[in-house]
């Protein structure tokens, strides 16, 4: 929790060198509290334009309310520039494997829990392409205590839609997912659209998987994008903002 | 990425970017999230050489009734060009 005004509070918040997947060694964004902790960890999985500003600032947002926190940088291995160059020449080459990213977040994962001042527990989060990616690294790297989705697009992919990248839908893991997930969806958004969710949602329910999915009205793709103006949606993002933090600090601790 | 809109295709000439002109080789063409302009999705289009690095890049972001604009004016020229060509 945010500390009181009488107290000294700082961050530290960085950029680091980790091993990923396979043990290559990958750039990541380290923002954690000063202090001894106990801290819970949290991976945050980027979005499409990459590892840009917005991903560690919401990094920060969430160091600040006493989260280590780890954001990898998925498209690393492939080139370095500007966020925007990079995520472009990602998106001309399909996007990232699949196993790759489960396995980057999975390595982020052990990465904070090794940390002295952790308090062993970590969850994993991401919006967008990174909400995709969140539900399959704990689905399919078991080991997480918290899942967060926030307008994944892709989780229910139609067999047509699936390519090299990305060769499994991430809904058909659903049994696998071993810990608690939190998605949030605007009503007004296409990917996912309403109706993937409740093909998401009806397969949590058919392996008895523990979630809680909270659609808005008035809602679509990217609510909580402030920079963003067609789709940022400022009562809504309040709310799914506390819902994250509320979901986080029962699941992991704060 | 969410909407898996991705056409590719081989490219001659030149674009200038940030840093002057460069070759290009290959033109993307995607519907996806754009970086600028303020919609869900536009129609992208990413001229590059990816030997010269991520910033060797001119890009347009369109709405879809100016990228169909915008392809019909193409397509005009071309043929003009096609017919003072063959003069």
């Amino acid at each position: 929790m945010p500390t009181t005004t009488d107290k000294y509070e700082g961050m530290i918040a960085e950029s680091v060198s980790i091993p990923g997947h396979n043990g290559d060694m990958i750039h990541a964004y380290y923002a954690r509290p000063i202090g001894d902790g106990p801290f819970p960890g949290i991976v945050w999985v980027h979005h499409f334009p990459g590892w840009d500003e917005w991903s560690k600032e919401v990094s920060r947002k969430l160091a600040y309310h006493g989260y280590a926190v780890v954001a990898p940088d998925l498209y690393c291995r492939v080139d370095h520039g500007s966020p925007e160059d990079v995520a472009v020449k990602i998106r001309g080459q399909g996007g990232v494997p699949d196993p790759q990213v489960v396995g980057d977040a999975a390595a982020c994962r052990d990465f904070l829990r090794a940390q002295a001042n952790s308090n062993g527990k970590v969850g994993v989060i991401g919006t967008c392409s990174g909400g995709r990616h969140a539900v399959l690294a704990a689905s399919c790297a078991p080991g997480f205590d918290a899942c967060v989705d926030l307008w994944g697009g892709g989780v229910v992919m139609r067999p047509e839609d699936l390519t090299e990248m990305r060769p499994v839908s991430p809904v058909d893991y659903t049994k696998q997912l071993d810990c608690a997930l939190l998605g949030l969806f605007g009503n007004d958004d296409r990917a996912p659209t309403p109706e993937q969710v409740d093909v998401h949602e009806a397969a949590l329910k058919q392996h008895g998987r523990e979630y809680e999915f909270h659609r808005y009205d008035g809602a679509g793709h990217g609510f909580f994008y402030y920079d963003r103006p067609q789709a940022y949606r400022a009562e809504q993002a309040v709310d799914g903002w506390n819902k994250v933090l509320d979901f986080f600090a029962r699941k992991l601790g704060s | 990425m969410c909407a898996n809109i991705v056409e590719k295709t081989a490219v001659s000439g030149s674009g200038k970017g940030l840093t002057g002109w460069f070759t290009l080789t290959e033109a993307a063409v995607s519907y996806d999230h754009p970086f600028h302009v303020d919609l869900e999705h536009a129609l992208n289009i990413d001229f590059v050489n990816e030997a010269a690095g991520p910033g060797a890049r001119v890009s347009v972001e369109l709405t879809l009734e100016a990228a169909r604009a915008l392809s019909t004016a193409l397509l005009t020229a071309v043929e003009r060009a096609e017919a003072y060509e063959a003069q």
